[in-house]
């Protein structure tokens, strides 16, 4: 594919990595943001290449991850009414509300149907008149302007049955909750190369010149990962703390500005919780209320939920960098992808997932170097 | 997150409104909704998220970097040269 | 949106491994993966516990009156119907007659039960019916009974249909019989994920300049072919719902051993790749309906190879990985970046992602 296989040439990784390897003198710890990072260097084993002293925090840039507990439940809630198809991404589909999840409302008869975009739910919601429509409206910037149009063109088309529980998540919040946190290690970020892409990297040098951190807006391919790793490295090894863009073939300082303008007529800015985290202040969107015909969460009366997180889940300390997957306690133990305590482990790019499926070999090899007393436990497909 | 690939587009048209296209991804075409790039047209090439073009790739941008990646290695292999011979040779790292 | 009602009596449920946290069937326990099986384990193993079962091959091979014979059986419950490169038909006759076939057999008879619902227009069940007949005649097999029921409208979801197929195991095939061992070699017969994306690119309205087809297909004479050149082949196996990666795990589990698996070396078709992209899903986690995995002796696999492209079922066969002694039961990769990662079972559906 044009445009994607030539930055997975295995040969320039090599060279980059070297490169890197050159470069580096001293330890550093640099946090990818967005889960998609997360998931394309582990899937990659792009970690492995990297020389020793060079350490990927996993940051909370899932959005499946960190969308609040409440909000699950409320979906759950949403989603179990017979009158409601409840249309989510796939990702969503497993994440561990206080008891349920989507998967298990629709094994219970709930009509949940996974749709690939908003507009799918929009169709649903015109092909079915008679039916309450919502869609689960989740991600970081990247997907807003999707969200945004989706209700913009239900008010504009009259669509009453259409409605959108929205809980988007910023990443520039997250960045400045994550360097003002206590025990905080990251050193430098690479900023999420698709969330520039529509909003620009204009919000960035602010947060760059507060916390002397180097930004790297940092694309997905390994090519394009180990190049905002070798940018950032370079920053930090000759003391600089500057916004660069490592992905100019898609970002560009302004950013899409017609996808802005829809997001601030469509969203205003809320405080946000975020799963395992807390509140972050002003770090989410939710709709304006010009659009309050359709915003689910007034349209349904699904308040008063209790929720209720599993005590053993460490998400937010994986979240924020602080633990790393495996030294969870629980990890591998009651908490698997098969029975996820939160949801880093349910998404395909939660680093607690990401670790089990992808990782765990690297921790099992690790392990077997120590006195031979492997503290990761063995995982076989039938164990509980 | 951010699940964006990039494709080239086909073919522009309306729907209930909406400005879209037909776009191929490596041998597979979908509809794609082109509302936030007014100004991209048939040949161009975008990055589309949850059926949304979101930005169009520059194109002599993307050739700029991959540029950059290949010459890296000539880079260390010249520098490697340089310091064979003068082992007071600086590092000058590559270019941003 | 068909309503699944478990029929079972929890009263006089034995499993010590209650169902706590599915009081439902999902549609994740249809998926292939490891829900399914725990579906299998926790509720009709317990049932119907015998030897031959709790084998849980594709086919079972039973001895009667000296002889062997391969039985087996599977559903079809495929949405749509019709697809490129063919049909609910083609997948009920080809799925059973590979299901016998990785057992050694020589397939010979197949029952066909249909489940139709109220309204399904009798043009598409006669197309159907076609498609079966000519896929049958291709295989070599004989559809000598069946049956009929009609459902009332919304069940059913059009037609699902159950074949079920007996075949003859030869006295000299030593299949199922060879251990798996450390040092063996992983093949795959050609590219993956074509089934899967041909069925996904019709429901997600993708279309292509090469339109990926299914790759439905009878394996029984590739399989002979390879047993002929070794008849010391270890195990086969049709990597159909949860694909490559689901009978990797359940290989290395059911031989106690690691697999390793080189990533460059897995044939995909360079559209297939594109729409996995696009739709963030893996090869690996993708059905295929004309494939087979091998595991051989490491000393036998590229005469194997050879044999296996000359035939046309075969044709980008390749050596993909081979069986090692370290991390037992576990399924690990190479990338192309040479860094390993682990090829997880995957849970239930595999459910395309927006991350």
């Amino acid at each position: 594919m044009k445009f994607l296989t030539e930055y997975r040439d295995v040969e320039a990784a090599q060279r980059l990595a070297a490169d890197i390897g050159r470069i580096v003198t001293r330890p550093w710890a640099i946090m990818e943001v967005c889960g998609g990072q997360t998931h394309s260097i582990i899937r990659n084993g792009i970690d492995q290449l990297l020389p020793e002293g060079v350490e990927m925090i996993h940051g909370p840039g899932c959005p499946v991850c960190v969308t609040p507990l409440e909000m699950i439940d409320r979906a759950l809630a949403i989603a179990a009414r017979p009158e409601v198809i409840f249309c989510s991404f796939g990702d969503m589909l497993r994440v561990p509300g206080s008891r349920d999840n989507l998967f298990k409302v629709k094994g219970a008869g709930g009509d949940v149907r996974v749709v690939y975009s908003p507009l799918d739910a929009l169709k649903l919601a015109r092909q079915n008149p008679d039916r309450e429509v919502v869609f689960l409206a989740i991600g970081f910037e990247t997907t807003a302007p999707a969200n945004a149009m989706a209700v913009k063109l239900a008010h504009e088309q009259g669509l009453r049955n259409f409605s959108a529980l929205v809980s988007h998540v910023l990443v520039p919040p997250a960045i400045r909750a994550i360097m003002r946190s206590p025990g905080n290690r990251v050193q430098a970020f690479l900023a999420a190369g698709h969330v520039c892409s529509v909003m620009g990297s204009w919000q960035y040098p602010p947060i760059a010149d507060e916390f002397r951190v180097p930004i790297v807006i940092t694309g997905f391919e390994p090519l394009d990962l180990l190049e905002g790793i070798r940018r950032t490295v370079l920053q930090l090894e000759n003391g600089r703390a500057e916004v660069e863009n490592a992905y100019p073939r898609v970002v560009t300082e302004q950013g899409n500005v017609v996808a802005q303008d829809v997001i601030e007529r469509v969203f205003e800015p809320t405080d946000r919780a975020w799963r395992g985290i807390g509140v972050i202040p002003a770090s989410g969107w939710k709709l304006r209320d010009a659009y309050r015909d359709f915003d689910a969460e007034l349209k349904f009366n699904v308040s008063g939920i209790k929720t209720s997180e599993s005590p053993l889940c460490r998400s937010g300390d994986v979240l924020r960098g602080v633990l790393k997957p495996h030294q969870c306690p629980a990890f591998g133990k009651e908490c698997t992808p098969r029975n996820p305590l939160g949801a880093t482990m349910v998404s395909s790019e939660g680093a607690c997932a990401a670790y089990y499926n992808y990782g765990r070999i690297v921790q099992i090899n690790a392990c077997r170097l120590d006195d031979g007393q492997c503290v990761v436990p063995h995982i076989t497909p039938s164990a509980p | 997150m951010c699940l964006a690939v990039p494709g080239q587009v086909e073919t522009v048209y309306e729907e209930n409104g909406a400005r879209m296209g037909r776009v191929n991804f490596g041998g597979v075409v979908k509809n794609v909704c082109l509302a936030y790039l007014p100004d991209i047209g048939v040949g161009d090439y975008t990055i589309v998220h949850v059926g949304f073009a979101i930005s169009k790739i520059d194109e002599a941008s993307a050739q700029e970097t991959l540029r950059t990646f290949a010459e890296l290695g000539l880079l260390d292999e010249e520098l490697a040269e340089l310091r064979a011979t003068d082992p007071h040779a600086t590092d000058t790292g590559t270019v941003l | 949106m068909t309503d699944i009602r478990p029929a079972i009596d929890f009263a006089n449920f034995t499993c010590p491994l209650p169902l706590r946290d599915y009081p439902h069937v999902i549609l994740g326990h249809g998926g292939g993966g490891a829900l399914s099986r725990e579906l299998i384990e926790n509720v009709f193993l317990p049932a119907f516990r015998n030897p031959l079962l709790d084998r849980l091959g594709d086919s079972a091979v039973v001895t009667v009156d000296g002889a062997r014979l391969a039985f087996s059986t599977d559903s079809y419950v495929v949405r749509p119907l019709f697809f490129p490169g063919g049909s609910i038909g083609d997948l009920a006759v080809n799925g059973t007659v590979n299901d016998l076939a990785m057992s050694g057999a020589r397939p010979l008879f197949l029952s066909a039960g249909f489940i139709i619902e109220e309204g399904f227009p009798i043009s598409q069940l006669a197309a159907i019916a076609g498609q079966m007949a000519a896929a049958a005649r291709e295989a070599g097999v004989v559809i000598v009974t069946g049956d009929t029921k009609v459902v009332e409208r919304g069940h059913g979801d059009g037609c699902y249909i159950n074949t079920s197929g007996i075949g003859v195991v030869a006295a000299d095939v030593l299949l199922g019989s060879q251990p798996i061992q450390p040092g063996d070699a992983v093949i795959v017969s050609g590219t993956i994920g074509d089934h899967g994306m041909a069925i996904m690119s019709v429901r997600e309205g993708l279309e292509f300049d090469a339109p990926i087809s299914s790759d439905t297909a009878a394996l029984h004479v590739l399989v002979a072919a390879m047993l002929a050149v070794c008849p010391e082949i270890r195990l086969l196996r049709d990597p159909t719902r949860g694909g490559v990666a689901t009978s990797l795990n359940e290989i290395a589990s059911l031989a106690a051993c690691g697999i390793e698996i080189d990533e460059a070396r897995v044939p995909v078709t360079p559209v297939v790749a594109s729409a996995c992209e696009i739709l963030g899903l893996d090869p690996l986690l993708v059905a295929n309906e004309g494939k087979l995995l091998a595991i051989v002796p490491g000393d036998a696999a590229a005469d194997l190879i050879a044999v296996m492209r000359a035939d046309r079922r075969g044709q980008r066969a390749e050596i993909i990985g081979r069986v090692i002694a370290g991390h037992p039961g576990m399924v690990v990769m190479k990338t192309p970046f040479g860094a390993m990662r682990v090829v997880p079972m995957p849970i239930g559906e595999h459910l395309p992602r927006i991350c």
